[in-house]
């Protein structure tokens, strides 16, 4: 299963709903092109929802934090949400997850970009 | 090239591409769930398989048509133990730079063959000049019989 992007905006906050897997290939390039143009259009909030993420591999993990350079170099600011156990526990042991703002609610995750 | 469900070891010859890292992750998952193990260790071993394969393919092998990967399951009744050679230029496991330090923390790659160490319970290289292989060994526990 590939993974799949949809777009929306909330509050000034550009959210992408993913789904599927995260993973060298068509996955992780999916979501550098989908942050890309979160980017290219002007978003400098952005929200990464994870919660329909189902794998994760190494080149997903690097893709995440590439996503999370570029928009922090673009002046933005880029946080997760909804981080099912499997991804929280790969962030944890390779000690990302405190690189990351994680959010477990969405209504508070936008909030906090303000 | 469909494992033998009742095999103990199975060997494979694949070609270089990301098709053939999905197979044996797959085949991963198969393997380590009949060998028996628990349902959260099963995604970690098939992780740690596919990061192998990952490196085979695309550090070892550079996609190259003309260059095959060599893989093998078996379970022991001690063990899973998974090889995969490529027929690359070798490499110094030695030389790769820890992800988790601070200066390659927010590096966007380099974190493969540190999630196979966490995975399993030993790691080994060989260099065969050319290429590379890895063995990655996952201990069972005492009491399950060989799959």
């Amino acid at each position: 299963m590939s993974m799949k992007v949809a777009t929306r905006q909330v509050d000034g906050v550009t959210i992408l709903d993913l789904s599927g897997r995260i993973t060298l290939g068509e996955g992780s390039v999916t979501l550098r092109d989908a942050v890309h143009d979160a980017l290219a259009k002007g978003s400098k909030r952005i929200l990464l929802n994870l919660g329909d993420i189902s794998y994760i591999d190494s080149s997903g993990i690097g893709e995440l934090v590439s996503a999370f350079t570029s928009v922090k170099n673009a002046g933005g600011e880029l946080k997760l949400l909804n981080l099912t156990r499997k991804v929280h526990d790969l962030l944890q042991i390779t000690k990302l997850y405190t690189v990351f703002d994680v959010k477990d609610d969405e209504a508070s995750a936008i909030s906090s970009f303000k | 090239m469909t494992p033998d469900s009742t095999a103990s070891r199975i060997s494979l010859t694949l070609s270089s591409s990301l098709e053939s890292v999905d197979k044996l992750e797959h085949t991963a998952e198969e393997f380590a769930g009949r060998a028996g193990f628990d349902g959260d260790v099963v995604p970690h071993i098939a992780m740690a398989v596919r990061e192998a394969a990952i490196n085979a393919v695309l550090h070892g092998n550079s996609y190259n048509a003309s260059k095959q990967i060599m893989a093998s399951f078996e379970t022991t009744a001690a063990d899973f133990i998974f090889r995969i050679a490529d027929q690359g230029s070798g490499f110094d496991p030695a030389g790769l730079p820890d992800p988790l330090a601070p200066e390659n923390i927010l590096r966007g790659s380099g974190r493969g063959i540190f999630l196979i160490r966490a995975f399993m319970d030993e790691v080994h290289f060989r260099q065969l000049h050319p290429g590379t292989e890895i063995t990655l060994i996952k201990h069972r526990a005492p009491a399950q019989p060989a799959a």
